[in-house]
């Protein structure tokens, strides 16, 4: 492949991950709110287009034309600097996952993966630690009590079940035995998805997910009835909409992690034996990552407008008490079995 | 080419921003471009082929460490009016010892000896050639700080219970 081909495959590639993350972010909020509506028997947003399928894009420009007010004594440029870290960090995560397997067109080979990194798992846990920084310079930047609290509730909550979370990766990884996402996709072909392997491992990952993300059950730094709007409470307009949209954003990529590492990521059953060629087969790869992904965000949402929040204390109990002492006997279980089965 | 135009480049954000460190006034600052420092030594890692210790710079110093501080130094709530000022001698020292551990540094640098490393070979900084060699040749050394990093947490939260049993 020529430097010229590569490097327009791979900027196409960017864009279209890129947009599809602005879009899935997008229409997340439609759709969160269209599944509120039939949870709590309610219709949901049906005023702008068919079924207010624009409602959306009339949110995004209220967002934009909305006065934009920066307080007096914060400072200015952290102010500002948080939610582009926020943004930022949500959007360059979809760099590793793989989403297909390749396309083959004109005698070249186009993955369908922008960047395969042999330490792809690592980099999504640095992309999220450092997720946090949005949060907590935009929290006091803002200058506000109720800022600092939701703030520091954020980063307190993130570095806590990012232990977890990490732990939870370390059985996967003794399971697969590589950190490259791509090749952890490849080996779940068939029925052999990670899930079957590591069901603990899992449901772990799939909790600290929600904190991550800052979802409920695990809303607290953003909990309105304690701390107003908790760490954006100062932001209005865009700068309001980016912090809300980078939520989006996370959950669709945390859905996509969760797809890939334990779902069989672009893997189905049976699908080699349609015969159909390796091009439509890709295709037919990225559908079904999707198909799982846009199941994952649904969870997402089943979960927020099912579960009431928890309280802070609970929160670190569980995260500290429980994940963390859980996973640590998940690493040792996946150990023994390994050993048991003469796989080290 | 490209490469070293590149590592200058960072290494000259890492230093400017290690000395911005110092000379800024607000606390909060400091930290963030101390995280700044990490990240562009995390960047001269990725260009060294050393991707691992890179990703893990940024995960535990950046990521972790520094949130810490983060989040102490805004607990504090400290500025400039109400931060006490230390006395010159306290200072003095500080400058003398920091120039002496400077200089330790620079001799252990200049008396170890430089074992070629081949610069072509680009799996020297990858994670199973790593994992080979600390769980090999130096699994010794290896388990031992390990077993010191768990003394230190254990005396952290002996450290941090209010009543001690």
């Amino acid at each position: 492949m020529g430097l010229s081909v590569f490097i327009i495959y791979k900027a196409i590639l960017v864009l279209i991950v890129f947009s599809i993350s602005l879009f899935m972010a997008m229409y997340s909020t439609y759709a969160e709110r269209k599944v509120a509506g039939f949870m709590q028997d309610r219709l949901g947003p049906n005023r702008a287009g068919p079924f207010g399928i624009l409602q959306p894009l009339a949110d995004g420009v209220k967002m934009f034309m909305k006065e934009e007010i920066i307080p007096n004594v914060s400072n200015k440029y952290l102010f500002i600097l948080g939610p582009s870290i926020a943004m930022f960090t949500s959007c360059i995560t979809g760099a590793v996952i793989p989403w297909g397997t390749s396309l083959h067109i004109a005698g070249y080979t186009f993955p369908l993966q922008i960047t395969d990194i042999n330490i792809g798992i690592l980099y999504l846990m640095a992309v999220t630690s450092i997720g946090v920084y949005g949060i907590m310079i935009g929290g006091w930047a803002s200058n506000n009590k109720y800022s600092l609290l939701g703030a520091l509730r954020a980063s307190s909550q993130m570095i806590s079940y990012e232990i977890a979370m990490g732990l939870a990766i370390i059985a996967l990884v003794m399971h697969t035995g590589t950190l490259s996402l791509r090749n952890i996709a490849a080996q779940q072909s068939g029925w052999h998805w990670n899930v079957i392997y590591q069901p603990l491992g899992f449901l772990i990952f799939l909790i600290c997910a929600f904190a991550e993300t800052n979802r409920t059950p695990f809303d607290l730094p953003e909990s309105d009835s304690e701390l107003i709007g908790g760490y954006h409470t100062e932001y209005s307009s865009m700068k309001l909409g980016f912090y809300l949209f980078a939520e989006y954003i996370n959950m669709f990529i945390s859905s996509a992690v969760i797809s890939t590492l334990y779902f069989g990521g672009y893997n189905m059953p049976f699908v080699h034996r349609l015969g159909l060629s390796p091009n439509l087969e890709a295709i037919l790869g990225v559908i079904f990552l999707f198909a799982k992904l846009c199941f994952f965000i649904f969870f997402f949402m089943w979960v927020r407008w099912t579960i009431p929040r928890f309280r802070f204390d609970q929160l670190m109990g569980l995260g500290w008490k429980v994940l963390i002492p859980l996973s640590l006997f998940n690493i040792g279980l996946t150990g023994t079995i390994m050993w048991w089965f003469h796989k080290i | 080419m490209m490469q070293k135009y590149l590592f200058i480049i960072l290494g000259l954000f890492a230093v400017l921003s290690a000395l911005m460190v110092v000379f800024e006034k607000n606390p909060v600052h400091s930290v963030l471009y101390l995280v700044l420092t990490f990240f562009a030594i995390a960047g001269e890692f990725v260009l060294l082929n050393a991707q691992f210790i890179a990703i893990v710079n940024v995960i535990v110093y950046a990521g972790a460490i520094m949130v810490l501080f983060l989040f102490v130094i805004m607990l504090l709530n400290l500025n400039k009016e109400t931060e006490p000022h230390k006395a010159l001698w306290m200072k003095f020292g500080a400058v003398v010892t920091g120039g002496l551990l400077l200089l330790v540094l620079v001799s252990t640098l200049k008396v170890a000896d430089n074992a070629e490393v081949n610069p072509m070979n680009t799996n020297i900084g990858a994670i199973r050639q790593l994992g080979t060699v600390l769980f090999g040749q130096f699994l010794l050394p290896f388990e031992v700080s390990a077993v010191l990093f768990l003394a230190a947490m254990v005396g952290t939260v002996m450290l941090s219970k209010k009543d001690i049993k």
